[in-house]
């Protein structure tokens, strides 16, 4: 049914009774041209733009728990295209345009909301370095403003500029930058692609990766074994899991990146504001959340979880910035694993085994790629070639040396 | 998350930094090739299990430890100096993957 | 069977109306203090209480019904229980800023003064506008907002969003700092006992007897837990006496430890434990130096989880006005506060325990309007003595509707042959069943398990070194409460390793908790509220099913169930069970949520504790500090040290003029600048060469005793690390320094060098950056300036001292200090380091020395001129991002030796003649200003991605040159000098046109040095 307020209304007045399920809750078919493994936001944008672009529709998207029930569910729910280097700044702009159109392509709407992104500076380095990424966006015609200390206390007058410990000088601003309702983004995208014919299989798990002749035949799962002609992995966070199903090492580490929500209150910041002087970053839910985060835990993890020397740094961070919040309470805390590359960007490519793909290493900035890294990945199935805009993400490139280090921190997970 | 020391007792992970995975042992030498060198920095098994990894408590006694740790549930086995497994793997010849 | 006993126990006063007309609810007995009333407001209006009240038993006092309104429709809401779990009565506390939004009233502790409002009304609660969304609720179902609001694109931004921004949110936050302070607290224990009810104090007391250390946490400000609450009796005494005499011998033993007023938030790896005491919220303002919370961090051995349990609402229409409350807590507001919150109490049971509440009721000379039970027969002595009131039973039945404007008035009552009937009462109290807490022992990622005999969730596998006990374990009984809690509390300290038996587990009066929960009402009138605050009903669950969400992760993400400041604790459950119903599944088999940390809402302030405004982080003073105030000094932070930036004098108008100054008086005369920031490692043993060799990337192998050289480290992926210098003090005694940002990190690095990579070197390492202060002295009088410090004897002529000589020497008679000839300015220079203690002495007399040359003290502003005037990287060129040869240095790079990062630099990104090197540029007009961070783009170019060609890393004014100078990494840059480009800076307007040239200034055959 086509979502609309005529619908909504038409609804109201029957009591509701009409709505179907939002996507099919497939059964596995014995054979799918395009076997997607991960029923996560990039897994489910993967299986849209296969099938819109691509005109492939035989894809089935496997799901080990239920749609949108990872790190797509998990996260702080931040999008823009604010980035230094040129092998990252077409994605993720191409990404930030897809969002700008996600809700009427999808008939969904995700809350896209472009309410700013300010990048908070407190030293003349570390002004020039933003400067430096700010100039890089401007010239690839991505919006960017370089804000001074009167600039950042006309959006933010609230934070400690007369007390602090690093003081505010300025910030870096992308107005285009916002944040999405996240979990509406796997359900839109799994919506759309059920709507397009693609099966989307719940609740079943992919246990092995069959090969024959150096290319894949399909994917053992909880359910039965599903023939392929392509498998592509989408599973941040297990990137290493299932690719040692193939025997393949991954320049990944699994490390876990706790995210927080205050209380519901009444609107107190309208943008995604980040403290340059620790690790903190807040903005506010439509439903009156803070939303905030910071650094990973720094250790290899598989569970869902952390650790407090982790909270107490994020929420000192937060004070030292923002000493108002005080009385403000932490209402849950959480984590998601990320799949935490070499150099801190992503990797979407083809793998050496025919037919086997790989969408990985997303750090915490999947979320944001979203309709991208489901777009490009779209294209390098469909096609067996990178899209131009994630022509950078190769998975050799750490053999070459064409790392994307964003931060410089080189080849220690954990620093990124 | 509690570590213990070998030389300073049971102390919050908030006193030691991470460095990762205490797997292969760095390739020596000028006779190294690159592609051993590209799988020792880059490449990691990041197992979902039990974990030999390097710590460095650098808020104490500065030591180097190899942590042996579940990834999936966060026990720890067993914690050793990384000096004292640094210099069993080059007694016993072997990576340092294998020397516990 | 039930035994339930309605005999009051006999040590109590009977209970009686009280004749207060200021609180015409209260009624006798309880536990608070009558003798001293206090006065507090609710929304302006002037109310009494007493201590020992909570802010709702007080409001419940004075027939105080209607406290808030809900998220979404703004229904009318009261108070629905007595402790944590409360969706409801949720108010803004205190005013200006110590406004607390979102505050339970059932936990909000009575003081003299306290101002509470109610929120998310307007114009005010009785009256709220936005009550009108009740009338659109047929529209606002779960999730509407997915489906709308997308046309046209522009206006969620601009109008929908705004809009429902506005509606949502609960409370207001304060809009100014914080005013109070937190405190950060680490203990460690044997036994933790997480509760103070039956089961806590039962453990803490068996812990305790056999010597263990324990603490006991409760989050009331009185432990007792339901002691407090209950007309029980134990040992033939009154619960709530052998609760206060439990507590007086804990207190007694000098290895516990109470903790009143303490949540137990969260349960973290390896015993860890996370708990936030209020140390102040029951007072109107913290006293002088006492924190308003504290954060405690407990590392226990073993934890006995006493936690308690949370009683399950009814679900039936209009289940969600005011009025309508916890059978449970109806019995607390009875029993321990004094407080009657009806004048005609209706009771809805499943179970035995409801008629508990009107059999205290009764006692209180309240009364019991009816007792709706709906399973169907009861046993005759629960029903008797309330028929024997004049209040009806009505057995096999269920609420269906309820009535009243802005509080409860009647309610309407059905049973299963569809007749129905409407009963007059202002309070209708629910017993549902109860559910343990298992929230804590599930924060570590652990799955609580289903009980079908007890229609409850319990702890599945609990965490190492936990163990459950009382009704927190799903024992509801209270002589299994005691008996349970002895039990794991004997049990943790015996694996801790102390003797004892556990002493008989006292008697209790007889009791039934037999219990057959309805997870809703079979037919009902109007919307039946699941999750009270998200207003989240019956309707909204079906719908969620309807469309898909049935995955209890999905159920809740759609419809918000579980997701309001209460997360949950009354509706989880019954979101569970009305989905099970629907697809026909058991009730685990629908799922579990995982429960996250903290259990309660906890301010962000006790996280921080005293890391906020000046003292976010340590601040470190460089040794020349005293000396630097007392001089006007301006400082700037880099990383925790406060370095002196420059050194303004009078009549100098701004910085530049300060900074321009000091660089013109070094090259000129001399100047010394505080450089102890920088890291420096001690370096000994007989293979420190080799271990130094291994570490840097130029070589060392032919550094003489007595000499000092630039040194380059990389990591292992080929990029540069760090710069710094190697100086070899004596065979095997080498001092290495590294740059102040990088110094923390270099070191962790050589310690993993020489710990792991090379253990069987023969080298120890030691970072001796604090206990060096070490002063750059540069300029052409810099060699006269040493000579009036460094003790007579020592020859620092050219000759005997040549450019890159080091030694030790001594200096105010015998202090033993080191000396450096190495330049970062490119004058003649030196840098002299002395022990840490005798820093201030030394640069005074440092500058004493230079006063006959013209000294100068200069800071890290004018330090960065003279470096970019010489063309050496710093930190915005040593960025992670740069090889050796970017910047310059690849002709100094080893080649016979193995050393970290000498592969991975020779990877072909790595080594593509393409890559942006280091060179100067200038402003073709020389009056322009440069700035780093602009990008390069040749002239007449449009930019794009494409058309970049590299960034200026670092300008400076200089002096020297009477111009803006600055570095930069740009492509094939070392083949272009003379070449113009645009310098383009759109983010701050910039767009200057410069030329390429040598990064090196000043002085680019080096003769200054060497003097």
């Amino acid at each position: 049914m086509h979502y609309s307020v005529f619908s909504v209304l038409a609804q109201a007045l029957r009591g509701q009774r009409d709505w179907k399920p939002q996507w099919r809750d497939a059964a596995p078919k014995p054979e799918y041209d395009v076997v997607i493994v991960g029923g996560g936001g990039h897994g489910l944008a993967t299986a849209y733009y296969l099938a819109k672009e691509h005109g492939i529709t035989n894809v089935a998207v496997v799901e080990k728990n239920h749609v949108g029930s990872g790190n797509v569910g998990r996260n702080t729910t931040i999008v823009r295209s604010n980035y230094l280097l040129p092998g990252n700044i077409p994605f993720y702009e191409h990404s930030m345009k897809l969002w700008e159109g996600l809700e009427q392509d999808i008939n969904y709407n995700a809350m896209v909301s472009q309410r700013g992104v300010l990048n908070l500076f407190h030293s003349d380095a570390q002004r020039d370095s933003y400067a430096r990424r700010g100039n890089a966006m401007r010239m690839a015609g991505i919006d960017a403003e370089l804000l001074d200390r009167e600039g950042v206390r006309g959006m933010v007058p609230f934070i400690d500029f007369d007390n602090a410990r690093f003081p505010v000088k300025g910030g870096l601003l992308q107005r285009r930058g916002g944040t999405v309702r996240h979990d509406a983004v796997a359900w839109g995208y799994a919506r759309a692609a059920s709507d397009r014919g693609v099966d989307i299989i719940q609740n079943c798990a992919v246990t092995g990766i069959r090969r024959e002749n150096g290319r894949v035949t399909g994917v053992e799962t909880s359910r039965g074994f599903i023939k392929a002609k392509k498998v592509a992995l989408s599973v941040a966070g297990s990137s290493s899991l299932l690719a040692a199903m193939v025997d393949m090492r991954l320049p990944i580490e699994s490390h876990v990146l706790q995210a927080f929500v205050s209380e519901g209150i009444k609107p107190l910041i309208d943008c995604v504001m980040t403290f340059g002087a620790g690790h903190f970053y807040v903005s506010q839910s439509d439903k009156g959340g803070l939303v905030f985060g910071g650094d990973i835990d720094g250790y290899n993890s598989y569970a869902q979880r952390g650790n407090l020397a982790t909270i107490e740094d994020v929420m000192e961070g937060g004070m030292a910035l923002w000493p108002g919040l005080g009385r403000l309470r932490l209402l849950r805390h959480w984590g998601g694993i990320m799949d935490m590359s070499m150099d801190g960007s992503p990797i979407i490519d083809r793998t050496d085994i025919g037919g086997l793909y790989l969408n990985a290493g997303w750090c915490y900035g999947g979320f944001k790629a979203t309709p991208a890294a489901g777009f490009c990945f779209a294209h390098t199935i469909a096609r067996d070639e990178a899209h131009p805009h994630s022509a950078a993400y190769r998975l050799d490139r750490f053999a070459t040396g064409h790392v994307i280090d964003e931060k410089g921190m080189g080849a220690q997970p954990n620093l990124h | 998350m509690r570590i213990r020391c070998p030389y300073c007792g049971e102390r919050d992970n908030g006193e030691f930094t991470y460095l990762g995975d205490a797997g292969g042992a760095r390739p020596d030498g000028m006779g190294t090739d690159a592609a051993a060198m590209h799988d020792y920095v880059y490449l990691r098994d990041n197992r979902a299990g039990v974990h030999r990894e390097l710590w460095y408590h650098g808020a104490g006694c500065r030591s180097w430890l190899v942590v042996t740790r579940d990834t999936r549930t966060h026990e720890i086995s067993d914690v050793t100096s990384a000096r004292e497994a640094g210099l069993a793997r080059r007694n016993s010849g072997t990576t340092s993957g294998e020397a516990a | 069977m039930s035994t339930l006993t309605l005999k009051r126990a006999e040590t109590q006063a009977p209970l009686a109306r009280s004749d207060n007309p200021a609180q015409p609810f209260r009624v006798a007995g309880g536990l608070v203090d009558r003798t001293r009333p206090l006065s507090f407001r609710f929304d302006g209006r002037a109310l009494t209480g007493f201590p020992g009240d909570t802010l709702a038993s007080a409001l419940l006092a004075n027939g105080v019904r209607l406290v808030g309104r809900s998220f979404k429709y703004h229904r009318p809401r009261g108070i629905l229980s007595a402790g944590s779990e409360e969706p409801n009565a949720i108010v803004e506390l205190r005013t200006g800023a110590r406004r607390e939004p979102n505050t339970r009233a059932t936990v909000a502790e009575l003081y003299d003064g306290l101002e509470a409002s109610s929120q998310n009304r307007w114009p005010s609660l009785a009256f709220d506008a936005l009550g009108v969304n009740a009338l659109a609720a047929p529209i606002f179902a779960a999730g509407f907002y997915y489906k709308t609001f997308m046309w046209p694109a522009a206006f969620w931004e601009k109008l929908y969003e705004p809009m429902i921004r506005r509606a949502a949110g609960l409370g207001r936050a304060a809009n100014a700092p914080d005013p109070d302070h937190y405190d950060r607290m680490f203990a460690h224990c044997d036994v933790l006992v997480i509760g103070g009810g039956p089961a806590g104090l039962s453990a803490a007391l068996a812990a305790g007897r056999m010597g263990a250390r324990v603490i006991l946490v409760d989050e009331d400000s009185r432990p007792g837990g339901r002691l407090l609450a209950e007309r029980r009796e134990i040992d033939g005494r009154p619960a709530a006496d052998w609760a206060a005499q439990a507590l007086a011998e804990l207190a007694s033993m000098p290895e516990v430890r109470i903790l009143p007023r303490t949540t137990l938030f969260g349960v973290y790896d390896h015993g860890s434990y996370g708990a936030v005491e209020r140390v102040s919220d029951h007072l109107a303002v913290p006293p002088a130096h006492t924190p308003r919370q504290r954060l405690w961090r407990i590392a226990a051995k073993r934890a006995v989880l006493a936690a308690g349990a949370i009683e399950r609402p009814h679900v039936f229409g209009g289940n969600d006005r005011p009025g309508v409350m916890l059978a449970g807590a109806v019995r607390t507001y009875l029993n321990r506060f004094g407080v009657l919150p009806g004048k005609r109490i209706a009771v809805l049971t499943s179970s035995d325990d409801g008629w508990r509440t009107a059999a205290d009721v009764l006692a209180a000379g309240g009364t019991v309007a009816a007792v709706i039970d709906t399973r169907p027969s009861v046993p005759a002595e629960l029903r008797r003595p309330v028929e024997a009131a004049g209040g009806r039973v009505l057995t096999g039945s269920f609420v269906s509707g309820t009535k009243g404007h802005l509080a409860l008035s009647a309610i309407e009552v059905s049973d299963a042959s569809g007749r129905f009937d409407q009963i007059a009462c202002d309070c209708l109290a629910m017993a549902n069943g109860w559910n343990p807490i298992v929230h804590l022992d599930s924060h570590l990622s652990r799955r609580p398990v289903w009980r079908e005999d007890i229609h409850a969730f319990v702890p599945g596998t609990l965490p190492s070194g936990m163990t459950a006990a009382g009704s927190a374990a799903g024992d509801f009984a209270l002589a299994d409460c005691l008996s349970g809690g002895a039990r794991a509390g004997q049990e943790a300290a015996a694996t801790c390793g102390f003797d004892g038996a556990a002493a008989p587990a006292p008697q209790t009066d007889p009791e039934s908790v037999s219990h057959t929960p309805l997870w809703r009402a079979p037919r009902t009138k109007g919307k039946a509220f699941a999750d009270f605050q998200n207003d989240v009903a019956v309707s909204d669950i079906e719908l969620a099913h309807r469309e898909g969400f049935r995955a209890v992760e999905l159920l809740k993400r759609y419809t918000t169930l579980g997701m309001a400041t209460d997360q949950g604790k009354t509706s989880n459950l019954a979101g569970l069970s009305i989905m099970a119903e629907l697809t026909g599944q058991p009730i685990p088999s629908v799922g579990t949520t995982v429960f996250r940390p903290p259990y309660t809402p906890i301010a962000i302030g006790a996280f921080a504790g005293h890391h906020r405004g000046k003292e976010f982080r340590a601040t470190r003073h460089v040794p020349s500090h005293a000396w630097a105030e007392e001089n006007g000094c301006v400082f700037v932070e880099t990383g925790l040290w406060l370095r002196p930036a420059y050194f303004p004098r009078k009549g100098e108008a701004d910085w530049m003029e300060s900074v321009n100054r000091e660089v013109d008086t070094v090259r000129a005369k001399v100047g010394v600048c505080d450089v102890t920031t920088l890291g420096k490692v001690d370096i000994q043993g007989k293979d420190a060469l080799a271990f130094i060799e291994r570490v840097t990337a130029n070589p060392f192998g032919t550094l003489a005793i007595g000499k000092a050289r630039y040194a380059i480290l990389l990591r292992e992926d080929g990029f540069v690390l760090d710069d710094g210098t190697v100086a070899r003090m004596s065979d095997s005694h080498y001092v290495m320094t590294c740059s102040t940002a990088n110094a923390a990190r270099v070191m962790q690095h050589l310690e993993y060098a020489r710990q792991w990579l090379w253990p069987e070197l023969d080298v120890q390492i030691v970072s001796i950056s604090e206990q060096w202060a070490q002063y750059a002295v540069a300029g052409p009088r810099a060699r006269d300036t040493l000579k009036g410090v460094i003790d007579p004897g020592f020859d620092i002529s050219n000759e005997a001292f040549p450019f890159l000589a080091c030694a030790d020497v001594t200096v105010g008679g015998g202090i033993p200090a080191r000396l450096f000839r190495i330049s970062f300015s490119g004058e003649l220079a030196y840098e002299i380091a002395v022990p840490a203690a005798y820093g201030d002495a030394a640069w005074r007399a440092i500058m004493a020395a230079g006063t006959p040359y013209g000294i100068t003290a200069y800071g890290s502003e004018a330090l960065s001129v003279m470096r970019i005037e010489k063309g050496h990287a710093a930190g915005a060129e040593i960025n992670g991002q740069t090889t050796a040869r970017d910047i310059g240095l690849g002709g100094m790079l080893a080649k016979k030796k193995d050393y970290v990062g000498r592969l991975m630099k020779e990877r072909a990104a790595l080594t593509d003649p393409q890559r942006p090197i280091l060179v100067g540029f200038k402003p073709v007009d020389a009056s322009q200003r440069l700035r780093a961070g602009s990008h390069f783009l040749g002239v007449g170019e449009t930019p794009s991605l494409a058309a970049d060609q590299g960034y200026l890393t670092s300008v400076a004014y200089s002096p020297s040159l009477k111009s803006w100078i600055g570095i930069g990494l740009i492509r094939g840059g070392t083949e272009r000098h003379g070449e113009r480009v645009r310098a383009y800076d759109p983010v701050r307007g910039g767009d200057v046109e410069v030329e390429i040239c040598s990064p090196v200034f000043v002085d680019p055959k080096e003769e200054k040095l060497r003097v």
